[in-house]
C-alpha cells in the first residue's frame, strides 16, 4: 500500500513538452507510473514521448481520466497550472516548479480549497510509492526501494540522502513524500503524517524538518496526542544563524519562530525520537523495527 | 529586494494613502534647501534596514542650519552595514498616536494576514514577542480583499485588545482605517510585496492619520513582474536585499545561492537541505563553516568552477568541502569537472569531496589520484576536512 499514489493513479503532466518536462516524465514512465497525457497550450493535438498533448487539463481529464497532475511549468505560469488542474476536476497535485511568487501561491491555495484538490509543493521533489511503481516528480529511481517506512520531508537532495541510507540498511519505503521548502506550500507535515497514520503498511514514519515556519511544530502536536506508529524526527539547519535564509525560501529563522531547538524540543515532548545525523535515522529505524526484513 | 522609506512612500501616495511631505538629500546643502522650504523636518537616513533611530539615522531639524548639520552627521554613516547615501527631510508630525499596520504573508495559514495594533511605536515582532494579544489580525479572501466590514471589525478587535483608545473618537477610526487597509492590500498585491507595513501609522494631534514611516519587501521570486522597480533601485539595488555583506553581494552578482556564515571550511553542495545538512556536519565534527552554498540540481562542471571560485574569494576559506548528491549524474563525470577546475584555478587548500551517483567509484578513484580527498559518507568528509584543515594549523 501507500499514500496519496498507488498504481491505479494516472498522471498528467504540465510541462511536458519542456526539456524538465521531457526528462522527468520518461523517467516516471521508465518507473512504471501510469503517466497518460501532457498539457502544453497550444500543442493539442500532437504526441510526445508516445504520450497524446492536450491544450487544456480538461481535456485532457475528458481524454484520459487523469486524477493526478505533475507540474514543470516556469515560476510565472506555476499558480495558474494549479487551479487549472483543481478546476478540471484534478484529486492531486505535485508542483515541482521552484521559485513560485508566494502571493500566487496564496491566491491558488484558496481558489483549491475551495474544491477540495490536494497539494504538494511547490519547490518540491514530488512523491514515490515504490511498491506501487508510482511516481510524480524528480525523485531518482534508482534509490527507491519498496518496504514499510513512510518518509516525508522538505528538501530534495537530503530526501534522496534519507531514503539511500535507509535503503542501504535494508529499509524500503511505503511513500516518500518531499513537501517542499516554500514559506507557503501544499500538505504540511501534518497532512502527510495523518496519512501514514491511516496506511496500514506504513509501521514507521521518519520525518525530516528543517528551520523555518512551525510545520514540524504542528505535527508534533498532532503526535503527541496520540500517534498509532513510531515516528523518528530529524531537523536540518541546526547550525544556521537567525535571520539568514538558507537556499529554501522558507528556510529561515526569524526572532523565536524556525529554530531548530523548538523543533527539536516540540517532537520530542511529542515522544519523537530525533535524530542528529543521517546514520542516526537509520540506527533509531533498526531500534524501533528490528532488523530489516530483507526486501 | 527592500525599497527604501522614500520610495515606499511614493507607493502608498500613489494608491492615496496620506504621507509627510518630503524631499530626499544627498548633501547637507541639499537638506538645508529643503528645510528653508518646508521648514521643521526629520532628517531620516535612507537605509533598507530598521533601528535607524536608535543608530543615530534619524534626527529633528528645527532650522535649515539644524538641518545641515543633522544631514552632515547622518550621510556616509554605516547602520547596520549600510553606508547612508541618502536622506529624506520630511515635514515634523505632531504624533499623538502611533499604530502599527502591515500586511505580509502568514505560513502556518498558508495566507496574506492584515495585521493592526493599537500599541504602535516599536517593531511589531516585539509586541508578537511579548504581547500577542495586543494584535488584532485578519486574514482576507485573496482575491476579494479584506472587505469594509471585515476592516471594523478588525478594528474593534484592536481597540478592544488594548482596552480602547481616546485619541479619535471610534467612529473616525472605524471610517479612517478602512480605506488605508484597503489600499495598502492592494499595493501588496500589486506590488507582490511579502511585507507592506506602515509602522507607526499616526495620528497627529489634529487627528490626521499619516504614514510615519513605511517598509515594503518585494518577493524575489516575483521580481520578473517588476522590472521596472528594480531599476529604479538602481546602484542600491544590490545593497537593498537583506543585509547583505559584499561577498554575499558579488555572490547575487554571479547568480550563486551563497550565505556567508564567517568560520574557515568552505561548503559546496546540491540542494538547499542537503547543504544544511552539510554545515550541521562540520560543526558537529568541531569545524566552523564558511559559508552556505546550493549549486541546485544536476552536477555541473561549470556551476561547480564558478563556486570554487567564489569560496575563494573568501581569506577566512582554508579547506573546501564538495558534498554532491549525484542521483543520476556520472561520478566519473563530476570528478573530471572538479579536478578540471581545480587545476584551472590554482587551488591549493585542502579539498575533500564526497559525491553519490552512478560510476561513482571511478569518481573516487579519480580525485585520489588527483590528490582530492575522496568520502564515501558525508560525515567521513566532514571529518576529513575538519582533519585536513586542524594539521594545515588553518582551524
Amino acid at each position: 500500500m501507500s499514500i496519496l499514489l498507488n498504481r491505479n493513479s494516472k498522471v498528467l503532466i504540465q510541462g511536458m513538452t519542456g526539456s524538465e518536462g521531457s526528462f522527468h516524465t520518461q523517467q516516471m514512465l521508465d518507473f512504471g507510473t501510469q503517466v497518460v497525457a501532457g498539457v502544453s497550450p497550444g500543442k493539442g493535438g500532437s504526441k510526445h514521448l508516445g504520450l497524446p498533448v492536450f491544450d487544456t487539463v480538461l481535456e485532457a481529464v475528458q481524454a484520459t481520466g487523469a486524477d493526478t497532475a505533475g507540474v514543470f511549468v516556469p515560476p510565472p505560469f506555476a499558480a495558474d497550472a494549479i487551479m487549472e488542474s483543481s478546476a478540471a476536476g484534478i484529486s492531486l497535485v505535485v508542483v515541482i516548479t521552484e521559485l513560485v511568487p508566494v502571493n500566487d501561491m496564496v491566491r491558488a491555495r484558496a481558489f483549491i480549497s475551495q474544491r477540495g484538490t490536494r497539494l504538494i509543493g511547490p519547490n518540491c521533489p514530488g512523491l514515490m510509492s515504490p511498491g506501487e511503481r508510482a511516481k510524480v516528480g524528480i525523485i531518482p529511481n534508482h534509490i527507491a526501494n519498496p518496504g514499510e517506512v513512510g518518509v516525508v520531508s522538505r528538501s530534495g537532495t537530503l530526501t534522496y540522502e534519507i531514503i539511500q541510507a535507509l535503503a542501504r540498511a535494508g529499509y524500503g519505503q511505503t511513500t516518500s513524500v518531499g513537501i517542499g521548502g516554500d514559506p507557503v506550500l501544499g500538505l504540511s507535515f501534518s497532512d502527510v503524517v495523518q496519512l501514514f497514520a491511516e496506511d496500514e503498511e506504513t509501521t514507521l514514519v521518519v520525518l525530516a524538518g528543517e528551520i523555518g515556519g512551525s510545520d514540524e511544530e504542528k505535527a508534533a502536536e498532532l503526535i503527541g496526542r496520540g500517534y498509532p506508529k513510531p515516528v523518528v524526527g530529524f531537523i536540518s539547519g541546526r547550525s544556521a544563524p537567525p535571520g539568514k535564509r538558507m537556499g529554501h525560501a522558507g528556510a529561515i529563522i526569524s526572532g523565536s519562530t524556525g529554530s531548530p531547538a523548538s523543533k527539536v524540543a516540540a517532537l520530542a515532548k511529542a515522544g519523537v525520537e530525533v535524530a542528529e545525523t543521517i546514520e542516526q535515522i537509520v540506527e533509531l529505524t533498526r531500534e524501533r523495527l528490528g532488523a530489516a526484513r530483507s526486501s | 529586494m527592500k525599497l527604501l522609506e522614500h520610495q515606499a512612500k511614493e507607493h502608498l501616495r500613489r494608491v492615496g494613502i496620506e504621507c509627510p511631505t518630503g524631499r530626499v538629500a544627498r548633501s547637507p546643502q541639499e537638506a538645508e534647501k529643503a528645510a528653508q522650504e518646508m521648514g521643521p523636518v526629520v532628517v531620516k537616513a535612507q537605509v533598507p534596514i530598521g533601528g535607524r533611530g536608535k543608530a543615530g539615522g534619524v534626527k529633528l531639524a528645527q532650522t535649515p542650519a539644524q538641518a545641515h548639520a543633522a544631514a552632515a552627521a547622518i550621510l556616509g554613516i554605516e547602520i547596520h552595514g549600510y553606508s547612508v547615501p541618502s536622506v529624506l527631510c520630511e515635514e515634523a508630525l505632531e504624533i499623538a498616536k502611533e499604530i502599527y499596520l502591515g500586511v505580509t504573508v502568514d505560513r502556518d495559514r498558508r495566507s496574506m494576514v492584515v495585521i493592526l495594533s493599537f500599541a504602535g511605536g516599536m517593531e511589531i515582532e516585539e509586541v508578537a514577542e511579548h504581547s500577542p494579544e495586543k494584535i488584532a489580525k485578519l486574514w482576507p479572501d485573496p482575491f476579494a480583499g479584506p472587505q469594509p466590514f471585515q476592516i471594523r471589525e478588525l478594528t474593534l478587535r484592536a481597540l478592544e485588545a488594548v482596552g480602547g483608545d481616546e485619541t479619535l473618537p471610534k467612529a473616525r477610526y472605524l471610517a479612517e482605517l478602512v480605506p488605508v487597509v484597503q489600499r495598502l492590500f492592494q499595493l501588496s498585491q500589486e506590488l507582490d510585496a511579502s511585507l507592506c507595513e506602515i509602522n507607526p501609522l499616526v495620528v497627529t494631534k489634529s487627528g490626521q492619520v499619516i504614514a510615519g514611516d513605511a517598509k515594503i519587501e518585494i518577493d524575489q521570486n516575483a521580481e520578473f513582474r517588476h522590472h521596472d522597480l528594480v531599476r529604479e533601485l538602481g546602484p542600491d539595488a544590490s545593497a537593498a536585499t537583506s543585509g547583505e555583506d559584499s561577498l554575499e553581494v558579488e555572490a547575487r552578482r554571479r547568480g550563486l545561492t551563497y550565505v556567508h556564515l564567517g568560520g574557515s571550511v568552505g561548503i559546496i553542495g546540491n540542494g538547499a537541505g542537503l547543504v544544511m545538512n552539510t554545515l550541521d556536519l562540520v560543526k558537529q565534527h568541531g569545524g566552523t563553516a564558511a559559508n552556505f552554498l546550493d549549486i541546485g540540481g544536476g552536477a555541473k562542471a561549470e556551476v561547480v568552477k564558478q563556486a570554487l571560485e567564489m569560496l575563494l574569494l573568501d581569506p577566512a576559506v582554508k579547506g573546501v568541502f564538495v558534498n554532491i548528491f549525484g542521483g543520476i549524474t556520472r561520478g566519473d563525470e563530476v570528478a573530471r569537472g572538479l579536478i578540471s577546475a581545480r587545476d584551472e584555478l590554482g587551488l591549493h587548500l585542502p579539498l575533500v569531496v564526497r559525491m553519490t551517483g552512478t560510476r561513482e567509484e571511478e569518481g573516487r578513484q579519480l580525485l585520489e589520484e588527483a590528490g582530492i580527498t575522496p568520502a564515501v559518507s558525508a560525515a567521513e568528509a566532514a571529518r576529513k576536512i575538519v582533519e585536513l584543515i586542524g594539521a594545515g594549523g588553518g582551524g
